[in-house]
């Protein structure tokens, strides 16, 4: 009895015994051409970090950390520094978020929300995941066109006159500068807001919102006492998701920002982000310092999306229990 | 007011607001879509849009033919580049995965999802520009393939993830070996999860302007030769915008308009595709 028996009685058919006889059985290869691939990932991130890292090398040892501080970009003298794009970077998604949040917050509640108005939902559903699938230059054209004379002749002078007081808003407004490109940023980012919110307040648990219902508690009180304290985590996730997405806009930002290598704290002055300036100035750089630069900068701009997007997605998938599903 | 009062007026309050918010979230689509119809119609019915390259600045007329070219093409190429190893990354990570080397290759494909597009143009042009000292369309393939791949990866997986166990099962139980169950029962069974995630990463590909900007850095003339720059619809939009020549900045929203449509029928053929798969 036993294994031996069992081969004699019943032999396997001749497909089998020829497989069987082979070295490598097919199972191995393509176990191995599967292993192949995810290994490319691997060699992909790693060729990544080189192509950023080397080419900025010249730039790195020459200004250090202090390039971070540094306000100076003059490719006549061959002194460089991040301050004024990390300034405009951190500006413009402030203000994009800013607007973003409470905006996309309410949309998810609605969207996420059982009762209230269902014929509102398909549409505004459609509408968010078309706004996310529109390319980002469509946008840039847009603003560039049709945004950027609206806020020169109507928004800004109105912040001018009523809020006119504050430092953010002097100054003679052209139509580009942080505050328009805040302002497409928060279209921008409305679209992974609404969605990953909407996610995260699905995932309260019905019981809870009933209690709170049946307690006697309006929907506004629900709202403010039961679900958001619940969803805060995975809100801060979707926050910070929204963040990412934000400080890395490229293009849109780049037609709209005015492109000017300076600081100022008036929101209707030019300015640059760290993305707009590689665009911008990659093409014409000459010099292994001023392209070492350029490649620095994106250094820092892939650093600082990096943190915050591992950071975003812990916080999502440690509320919802999956990964996030936009973005 | 008496305290019920205000907390009934509260909570109208606030649900007017949510409805209010609601508006405003929609407002940008609208706004955006008809002007991208309105200013991009009357351009894309200009004889010769379609077939004509771009005239020299200045010179009225011209059309974008390089462009469609372009970005049909370096998409293609991405797409042929990136569909592959992503659908096998996939299946690598769904069917062998559950271990530490998937773990690793997940983490690196959602940082690689977070990473600034602008990032993949820096990479296209150190690795393939730098060396060959010009700008070509396969450069920006490369950079745009590896844009693709965590989103058809992902997608894969997800999809592969969803086929029930007892299929497999029953593969093997036949006496299949495992490389055939995953092949012959498994991928085509999770085949439209696949198919919507490439084609939801190529509408992707095709609207990004940053990382072909030093890639494939643009091109007036018509050509399809791989190796040398070539136009696309988004460097047309972005490049033309700037351009103080009213002609091109017609054909800004024009190219713009095709772009859109382009993107959107690759979205829907998408869910489509899904749909009638599920059913």
């Amino acid at each position: 009895m036993g294994k031996g028996t069992a081969e004699r009685v019943a032999p396997a058919p001749l497909v089998g015994i020829g497989r069987q006889r082979r070295l490598i059985s097919g199972d191995d290869v393509f176990h191995a051409i599967a292993f192949a691939a995810a290994a490319l990932i691997l060699l992909v991130a790693a060729v990544f970090v080189i192509a950023l890292v080397i080419p900025a090398l010249p730039a790195i040892t020459r200004f250090g950390l202090g390039f971070l501080v540094s306000r100076s970009w003059d490719p006549v003298q061959s002194q460089f520094g991040a301050l004024a794009a990390i300034y405009g970077t951190v500006v413009t998604s402030a203000i994009g978020l800013l607007i973003a949040f409470p905006i996309g917050l309410a949309a998810a509640l609605f969207l996420a929300e059982e009762s209230g108005v269902r014929l509102l939902r398909g549409p505004l559903s459609f509408a968010i995941e078309l706004l996310a699938g529109i390319p980002s230059v469509v946008i840039g054209l847009w603003a560039f066109f049709i945004l950027t004379p609206i806020m020169r002749d109507t928004v800004d002078p109105f912040l001018n006159h009523t809020l006119g007081f504050l430092p953010l808003f002097q100054g003679s407004p052209s139509g580009y500068g942080y505050l328009t490109a805040g302002l497409v940023l928060a279209i921008m980012v409305l679209p992974i807001m609404i969605a990953l919110s909407r996610d995260v307040i699905r995932a309260v648990p019905r019981a809870l919102r009933e209690a709170s219902l049946a307690l006697g508690a309006t929907n506004a009180e629900t709202i403010w006492s039961v679900i958001l304290p619940y969803a805060r985590v995975g809100i801060t996730g979707a926050v910070l998701l929204s963040l990412g997405r934000a400080l890395g806009e490229t293009i849109a930002v780049t037609m709209v920002i005015g492109n000017r290598n300076e600081i100022s704290s008036s929101l209707f002055a030019s300015g640059y982000t760290l993305p707009s300036v590689i665009a911008n100035e990659f093409t014409e750089a000459v010099g292994n310092v001023y392209l070492g630069s350029l490649f620095y900068l994106g250094v820092i701009l892939v650093l600082i999306t990096i943190v915050v997007n591992v950071l975003a997605r812990l916080l999502v998938w440690r509320f919802t229990g999956s990964e996030p599903t936009a973005a | 007011m008496s305290r019920p009062l205000v907390r009934l007026f509260v909570d109208r309050l606030v649900a007017a607001f949510i409805v209010l918010c609601v508006m405003v979230a929609a407002i940008p689509v609208l706004v955006l879509l008809l002007f991208v119809v309105i200013k991009g119609l009357p351009g894309l019915l200009t004889p010769g849009f379609f077939t004509d390259a771009p005239h020299p600045q200045g010179v009225p007329g011209g059309g974008v033919l390089n462009a469609i070219i372009g970005t049909l093409e370096i998409v293609g190429l991405a797409s042929l580049l990136a569909v592959p190893v992503g659908a096998l990354i996939g299946i690598f990570l769904s069917e062998y995965g559950r271990n530490q080397v998937g773990d690793t290759v997940s983490f690196i494909s959602d940082v690689l999802t977070g990473l600034p597009s602008i990032a993949f143009g820096i990479l296209g042009y150190t690795v393939v520009v730098s060396t060959t000292h010009h700008f070509s369309a396969i450069s920006a393939s490369i950079a745009l393939a590896v844009l693709m791949l965590p989103v058809i990866l992902r997608a894969t997986e997800s999809a592969l993830l969803l086929v029930p166990h007892t299929l497999r099962e029953a593969g093997l139980a036949l006496g299949a070996p495992r490389w055939r169950v995953t092949l012959e029962i498994v991928v085509p069974a999770a085949l439209g999860g696949i198919v919507t995630g490439a084609l939801l990463a190529m509408a992707r590909a095709a609207g990004e302007t940053a990382p072909l900007l030093f890639t494939a850095f643009g091109n007036d003339i018509v050509q399809s030769n791989p190796l040398q720059p070539m136009g696309a619809l988004s460097l047309t939009v972005f490049r033309n915008a700037l351009s103080p020549y009213q002609n091109l900045q017609d054909q800004a929203w024009a190219a713009a308009l095709l772009l859109v449509m382009l993107v959107a029928t690759t979205n829907i053929l998408a869910r489509v595709y899904v749909r009638r798969i599920q059913r």
